[in-house]
């Protein structure tokens, strides 16, 4: 009897995961801050679309990725999300996201050719894309210009050899002065360096690392010098505390960092420090690569299961309008991907933003593989070995490759076993 | 030692270890009504100097703390009224029914209590998965609905009731089921409130297992949710404590009222067996 | 016959629910421990394998796994001794005659136990502020330096025993009330009577008459404890530095984070094995006591 009311309220109890299909809800998922924004931005886009309503659900930064994989594997995708451009492998491995290059080809808003090259190409796939972007990262230099001028430099510099020689007159570890604070536990630094080199970071389609490189031991060797050297302290970002305000009491010269640290510069800074802090393009190891760094940031991707993709789209097309990708600079600081969001607003006369604009045209794409976070968590462990003397850099280079080699060995034998489409997971 | 002299010391150190005990539950109690920012000074507050219920308005208009609340309710009960009527079952089966194989079978799931939950989830949520019960209310209820220690527990006090008692009732032709209804369940009235505290003091307070299992923010219980505003509003210690208000006092209340039922089910279900 | 028939439907319900849902997975997790499901099975179930004894392996090769284990050692071995120990204490004051209201206390120091640990943990994350908590305040006040307590790799495990502590002593705190309570009066007046200090009286009656329970506390204060997750999942999300990731925490990552199930499936068997043998030897090692000690009491 008892079994009977069970085996009956099973299927109700299960019927109240999928709310009652309305055409007119549209779920949206977002990841840390951009959440609070993207709520003042969409009272405007519902005016221009009463049919939609959008519902936003706020994912911290710590528990997303959990969340997007276990809603995949439960079969309760939103309808579209914010998505890390390293993550997007991911989901695109999962088959979960739909396909995007026909609804751009007859978008009047998204045109790709307005759009920084790497950013756009992070979220192709073997050929076919899967996300629009929306906001752009890229890693390059904040200097205090007043600290570089007393010791002789007049301007930020441009190659490696320069950046080394300013950093030695710079640093002067007796009196807890550096050159530049390059956490030890961050692996951005690194990995902007390497990807200044011509040689790929993995090799043979991403099946194995390509550590041992002459160019990444290039830029493993320079990131190593550095500490050994004394030009940059070994410490983690939690023994570094409060960068910013030891960058303007001038315990660091330099500091490689992403473009939210505008904002917090000119929000924890004094007013009279402001015109002694600059940004600079990434130096490169000779003149012709400078400015060359990382392409990373967040995209807008439709998952394959919503049953709203025209609605979803709709609203990346609305998000995607320079005007209201200004507005969003203005609210975040979080920098547009397009070259034409650039010529209006707060943006275009902001000097400090514009080494990061010069940097965005020659940014690359990190490896677009899932096990790239991964893999650069690793790079940068064993980075942290070498930086302590553990391992020479040819050692180290050896055992990143090992360590990768290993995480890539599941990759290699699905590549090797080419299957038939699979079924998608519903 | 002097006796006036012991009694203080022994009165002072039950004082002091009170309130260690109370002191966060009381000052959550009361920084939930300070206004943002109010409990951000030197020295910390004690007392709001404004009182405000905004926290709790901003709790339920915009943060979705009411269907959190109804969650919790909902799953807590569900789970609470479910493995009630199946651990009394089983539980008085194991005291007094008589059939082959049950001491072993007894201690076989007194034996499984060594395995840790967690050893489970995993293949849990893909089992769910498949059965199409991931990030709904069921997906939390139904891996709940029986407990070895429920089992346990009703065991342990059903092997009170006098055998002739039963053998009477049969003597005059009652069948099994009424037997249950009509003598035992109105004998088992005390462990079954003990145990139906306890079902959803632990349901109300489980975390792991719904962080898990729920992935949409619609289906979220108090924990939670709470848990999801706290990565995000790390800052806003004054909503957090209002928001922690809501998800302890529940509870607390009902221990409160229920405590000599719950504690005297704590020891007996510390009895070794 | 019918009785039998009667019985086995009393059964079902309740082992239907255990053998679905906890058997079936814990043997489910066995056999996923000895795979590789990881994103690729879970895109296409063909991309599983078998690889036998290799999660295992490759975890005990992998130092996050040691220093998770690590931490969780510190947290048991601190934290159960420090619990235990505020529970006997407090139980010891409530049971002592001189004791005053003492339904108020009980009540008021077991209030923390019944609390749900996300909530609580959200307020001693604001105790513990390094800058506007109560405890920098009160240290201040000692003329301490602030100490950084959930942000210093140092200091965060201290501090989540601290709470662990504070929410779970009132617990044991009951048990070992009515353990004391169960013990005959004439032993104390007896020993009284011989002139005994209260002391001599703890030693020679109180501890060795709690014995059992202490025993039977202790094995399961040390397995609740080894579980630990919501307090550094709440306070510090694992961190400093993964200074306060524990076993199941790294489990949970492992699986539900970077989907490897397979070896976060190795990750609880080998936790189940740790537990299960502490169990063992505390079993073992309380009876070889006994031995040594002679007759109890």
């Amino acid at each position: 009897m008892l079994m009977v009311g069970l085996a009956a309220g099973m299927p109700l109890l299960g019927s109240c995961a999928k709310p009652a299909i309305d055409s007119k809800v549209l779920t949206v998922w977002t990841v840390g801050r951009e959440g609070e924004a993207i709520l003042t931005l969409l009272p405007d886009f519902e005016r221009a679309h009463p049919d939609i309503h959008v519902k936003v659900q706020q994912l911290p930064l710590t528990a997303a990725h959990q969340k997007l994989l276990t809603a995949f594997a439960g079969g309760s995708t939103p309808d579209m999300t914010q998505l890390g451009n390293t993550w997007l492998p991911e989901m695109v491995a999962l088959d979960a996201l739909e396909p995007l290059q026909a609804r751009v080809d007859h978008s009047t808003v998204v045109r790709q050719d307005d759009y920084f090259a790497s950013i756009w190409s992070t979220n192709m796939i073997d050929g076919t894309l899967y996300g629009v972007p929306w906001y752009v990262d890229t890693r390059l230099l904040f200097y205090r210009r007043d600290l570089l001028k007393a010791a002789g430099f007049d301007a930020p510099p441009h190659d490696w050899a320069q950046w080394r020689q300013m950093l030695a007159a710079l640093s002067d570890p007796q009196r807890h002065g550096w050159g530049i604070l390059l956490p030890t536990n961050e692996y951005e630094q690194l990995m902007s360096l390497a990807l200044q080199q011509p040689d790929p970071l993995l090799r043979d389609g991403g099946r194995y690392g390509n550590f041992e490189s002459a160019g990444f031991k290039r830029a493993l060797a320079f990131y190593v010098d550095t500490f050994r050297l004394h030009q940059a302290p070994g410490i983690t970002n939690v023994e570094a505390g409060n960068p910013w305000s030891e960058f303007g009491r001038g315990v660091y010269a330099f500091y490689l960092s992403g473009p939210w640290n505008i904002g917090e510069f000119r929000k924890r800074l004094p007013a009279a420090q402001q015109g002694d802090w600059s940004t600079a393009p990434l130096p490169g190891p000779d003149d012709s690569r400078t400015g060359i760094g990382s392409a990373g940031g967040s995209s807008l991707v439709i998952f394959r299961a919503s049953t709203h993709k025209d609605a979803a789209w709709t609203l990346i097309e609305y998000l995607s309008q320079p005007t209201v990708q200004r507005r969003f600079y203005d609210l975040l600081g979080d920098m547009p991907p397009r070259r034409s969001s650039w010529e209006g607003g707060a943006l275009r006369d902001d000097p400090k933003a514009r080494a990061f604009r010069e940097q965005l045209e020659k940014a690359r794409p990190t490896p677009a593989v899932p096990e790239w976070e991964r893999i650069a968590t690793e790079m940068q462990l064993v980075a942290a070995r070498a930086i302590a003397g553990e391992l020479t850099i040819d050692q180290a280079a050896a055992e990143i490759d090992h360590r990768v080699d290993r995480i890539l060995e599941k990759r290699r034998w699905v590549l090797d076993h080419p299957r038939p489409a699979a079924e998608h997971a519903r | 030692m002097n006796p006036r002299l012991a009694k203080a010391l022994i009165n002072g150190l039950l004082l002091g270890g009170t309130l260690v005990a109370l002191f966060p539950l009381l000052w959550m109690l009361s920084v939930s009504f300070m206004p943002a920012g109010g409990a951000s000074a030197l020295p910390p507050p004690l007392l709001p100097a404004h009182p405000t219920m905004e926290n709790y308005r901003v709790l339920f208009a915009h943060a979705g703390m009411g269907s959190y609340l109804f969650n919790s309710l909902l799953v807590s009960s569900a789970i609470t009224v479910f493995s009630l009527a199946f651990n009394l079952m089983a539980g008085y089966a194991f005291a007094k029914l008589r059939f082959a194989g049950r001491e072993r079978l007894f201690q076989a799931l007194v034996g499984a209590l060594v395995i840790p939950a967690q050893v489970a989830m995993l293949p849990l949520f893909l089992l769910l998965k498949y059965i199409g019960l991931v990030n709904s209310y069921a997906g939390v209820i139904v891996p709940g609905m029986a407990t070895v220690f429920g089992i346990f527990l009703v065991r342990q006090y059903a092997r009170g009731i006098p055998d002739e008692l039963l053998e009477a009732a049969r003597i005059d032709g009652a069948g099994e089921w009424r037997i249950f209804g009509q003598i035992v369940l109105p004998l088992l009235k005390p462990i079954m409130v003990t145990l139906a505290i306890f079902t959803f003091l632990a349901a109300w307070n489980d975390f792991m297992w719904p962080l898990i299992v729920l992935t949409g923010q619609e289906h979220y219980t108090l924990p939670i949710g709470l848990a999801s505003l706290a990565r995000e509003h790390a800052q806003d210690s004054e909503l957090m404590m209002a928001g922690s208000v809501i998800t302890v006092l529940p509870v607390l209340l009902l221990f409160l009222a229920m405590q000599r039922y719950y504690l005297e089910g704590l020891l007996l279900g510390s009895v070794k067996g | 016959m019918n009785a039998q028939r009667a019985a086995w439907l009393f059964l079902t319900p309740a082992l239907l629910v255990l053998g679905v849902f906890f058997l079936l997975p814990v043997i489910a997790a066995l056999v996923l421990s000895l795979t590789d499901y990881d994103l690729y099975a879970l895109a296409d179930i063909r991309n599983l394998r078998f690889v036998a004894l290799q999660n295992y392996w490759a975890l005990l090769q992998r130092p996050l796994f040691w220093s998770a284990l690590g931490h969780t050692v510190y947290f048991v071995a601190v934290g159960v001794p420090l619990s235990m120990g505020a529970s006997l204490g407090a139980a010891l004051l409530l049971n002592s005659p001189l004791a005053r209201c003492k339904p108020f206390f009980r009540t008021a120091l077991f209030a923390p136990v019944v609390t749900t640990v996300v909530a609580t943990a959200v307020i001693w994350r604001y105790l513990f502020n390094t800058k506007y908590g109560w405890m920098n305040y009160a240290l201040d006040g000692l003329g301490i330096h602030p100490v950084d307590w959930l942000g210093d790799p140092h200091w965060a495990m201290p501090t989540i025993i601290l709470f662990a502590v504070w929410k779970n002593f009132g617990y044991n705190m009951i048990i070992f009330l009515a353990g004391l309570q169960a013990i005959p009066i004439d032993l104390y007046e007896a020993a009284r009577i011989d002139g005994a200090s209260a002391w001599r009286q703890f030693r020679h009656i109180t501890w060795p008459m709690l014995g059992p329970t202490m025993l039977m506390v202790g094995i399961l204060t040390v397995s609740g404890y080894f579980q630990l997750f919501a307090e550094p999942y709440v306070m510090t999300e694992g961190g400093p530095l993964q200074s306060t990731t524990s076993v199941l925490y790294l489990m949970y990552d492992e699986g539900f984070k970077w989907w490897n199930l397979g070896s976060a499936s190795a990750v609880a068997f080998l936790l189940f094995i740790i537990m299960f043998a502490v169990t063992v030897l505390m079993l073992k090692l309380s009876r070889h006591r006994q031995h040594v000690d002679g007759e109890p009491a």
